[in-house]
């Protein structure tokens, strides 16, 4: 056996994932999961897993909380912001990010997430839209595309009825305490690696005690879309991303 | 000697709870509360706590849901519009068992009500009013020096029992200054908060900890059906029953009539138990220091050997169904209520001149 090779990998399960069944949990073409993975990549790249406290909102991004393996809070509806902002404030040394859906970060959870960008909390959110409801069958969000028909609103969006998409990546980037505000996506292998990049960029700058930090990730509900995997990726292109153009909204390095 | 000072009931919810060690207070203004988050405001960044103005009462409650996840111990108070909107909190917080305490200081209802005082909250507070049929334990001053060292009660019930604790207070207890004595209260040893979440790097197993109000649902140790996790709650609930009801009992020896009362209306109450002594009237007083659980047996008891029952509460009959479920049908219970207040106004009170016109009329 030759001692000179060194084998190095390449390729494989993140550290910060577990091998539990959570991940079956998703529905095919679901991209909840990937963000976790993600995550768990960026986490592991910068070695700071021992120091992450993951706060979970409700929705399907929660079942991703469970096979994540951080110390981990589960909030109520909406709430996450409000309890990292505790957990960060008590233990400054660690690394808190809250996962949640659209429903729970910017309808129900508008009031936490707003006032923890008010007063510029050291912490991280990712936030994943799917443009509804998923975990509940699919009804309109406030991310909800124009014309888009949920089981809440049959006919279709209509701006007089149901208003138009809340954009929180540049709400967010709006603040003077945010450090980062971006929003990627996943259906092509250049938007995995740009949203990738703009996680790791959230996750440096909470490390770095810059300001408070947020990425959107636009992620395909195939089964509430009424599409297959492939012909959401395909809509992710054609309807999603010209309603919410992805890149980086704000980033500073030091805020004053 | 030990230190004594003239401080509103308000401020020595702050002296008790930093008395327990509680660095962390997360809270939003609301009269007639107001004192208590200014304190902390002023007093944590001197001993190296952490004091957060929420954005809402909601805010508050779910803040205090993540400072309890990290094993310290911290507080959030608010007065009673603010309390219908913590519900939802601190019923997560009693299903992921967070120890952690919260203090109420009642004014009038319903809905907005007024600013001043009142106990309309009795219900609402020992019958919990998120989902779920939680049980949290609650402490009712009737003192300034018993604020102070309710609160350090209240820490030490939490962690014992990995539960919710709220300290019943009123706009009267909340604002009344009062001689009190500042000390630190030994109520022994307590297990060790290896539940928390720290980060994985804090934990001395290196294993994840996790913190959920969805305990049983999703099967893992140690509750592997949701029966099972909701079995252990039960068995939680009927141990704070059995061993955690405390309550004053003041002349009721050879009293043929019993007056319950709890917080400043027991104050009044005992004023008039005085003046009803001195006129040779056999009156005797109960009060509760916990509304849960509360002290069912001792009313019980009092009933069975033939004393009859007045309540005397600032709302409109709420404290009266617990001692009618006390007495069984066996004694007369009589309600002195909110009407009987000296003004007709949101600043009138129950004093013990009318307490005692009442104790001679059912008498």
């Amino acid at each position: 056996m030759n001692k000179s090779i060194v084998k190095e990998k390449a390729w494989g399960w993140p550290a910060a994932c577990l091998d539990l069944p959570v991940w079956g949990i998703y529905c095919p073409g679901c991209q909840h999961p990937t963000v976790a993975r993600l995550i768990a990549e960026v986490t592991d790249e910068l070695g700071v897993g021992d120091r992450v406290i993951l706060v979970m909102g409700v929705g399907c991004h929660a079942f991703a909380g469970f096979g994540l393996n951080f110390d981990t809070i589960s909030s109520c509806h909406g709430r996450a912001p409000d309890l990292a902002t505790a957990v960060k404030r008590i233990y400054p040394d660690t690394i808190v990010f809250n996962l949640q859906g659209d429903g729970d970060c910017i309808a129900i959870g508008a009031g936490p997430f707003i006032a923890a960008l008010t007063r510029g909390e050291m912490i991280t959110v990712i936030m994943l839209n799917n443009n509804n409801y998923g975990t509940t069958g699919g009804q309109l969000a406030p991310t909800t595309l124009m014309g888009q028909r949920t089981s809440t609103s049959p006919e279709g969006r209509i701006a007089g009825r149901e208003g138009f998409p809340a954009h929180v990546a540049e709400l967010a980037a709006g603040f003077k305490g945010t450090a980062y505000s971006a929003r990627g996506a996943l259906n092509t292998i250049a938007n995995y690696q740009r949203t990738k990049r703009y996680i790791k960029t959230a996750f440096k700058k909470q490390i770095d005690n810059v300001g408070f930090s947020f990425v959107e990730v636009l992620s395909a509900c195939p089964a509430n879309w009424h599409l297959t995997p492939l012909e959401s990726l395909k809509w992710i292109e054609e309807k999603v991303i010209p309603e919410f153009p992805l890149g980086e909204f704000r980033n500073v390095d030091r805020i004053e | 000697m030990a230190e004594r000072m003239l401080v509103q009931g308000n401020e020595a919810v702050g002296w008790g709870a930093v008395s327990a060690g509680c660095l962390y207070f997360f809270g939003y203004p609301i009269t007639p509360q107001n004192e208590i988050p200014e304190w902390f405001a002023r007093e944590l960044p001197k001993r190296g706590g952490v004091f957060v103005q929420s954005e809402s009462e909601t805010g508050s409650i779910n803040m205090l849901m993540g400072g309890a996840s990290t094993g310290v111990r911290c507080m959030t108070s608010t007065s009673s519009p603010g309390w219908g909107l913590m519900q939802e909190g601190i019923s997560s917080i009693s299903a992921a068992e967070l120890p952690c305490v919260v203090v109420l200081v009642q004014r009038g209802g319903p809905g907005g009500g007024s600013i001043r005082h009142s106990q309309m909250d009795y219900m609402a507070v020992t019958r919990g009013g998120g989902g779920g049929g939680y049980k949290n334990i609650v402490l009712a001053p009737a003192s300034v020096q018993e604020v102070h060292d309710l609160m350090q009660l209240a820490f030490y019930l939490a962690d014992k029992y990995l539960n919710q604790v709220v300290v019943l207070s009123d706009g009267i207890i909340g604002q009344i200054a009062e001689l009190m004595e500042v000390k630190t209260i030994d109520f022994g040893p307590l297990p060790e908060k290896d539940w928390a979440v720290r980060s994985i790097g804090r934990q001395k197993d290196g294993k994840r900890r996790m913190i959920s109000h969805g305990k049983g649902v999703i099967a893992g140790p140690p509750y592997f059906t949701y029966i099972a996790y909701l079995d252990h709650l039960k068995e939680k609930y009927q141990q704070m029953a059995d061993a955690e009801v405390r309550y004053e009992s003041y002349q009721t020896d050879d009293a043929k009539l019993i007056l319950v009362a709890y917080g400043y209306v027991a104050r009044v109450s005992k004023e008039a138990v005085n003046m009803a002594r001195d006129q040779g009237l056999k009156v005797g007083l109960i009060r509760p220091i916990t509304l849960w659980p509360f002290p069912y047996q001792q009313i019980r008891e009092k009933a069975q050997l033939g004393c009859n029952f007045l309540v005397a509460e600032d709302s409109m009959g709420l404290l009266v169904e617990d001692v009618r479920i006390g007495v069984e049908g066996k004694a007369e219970v009589n309600l002195l209520d909110i009407s009987a207040r000296h003004m007709p106004t949101d600043g009138g009170m129950i004093l013990p001149g009318r307490v005692l016109q009442e104790i001679r009329r059912v008498l």
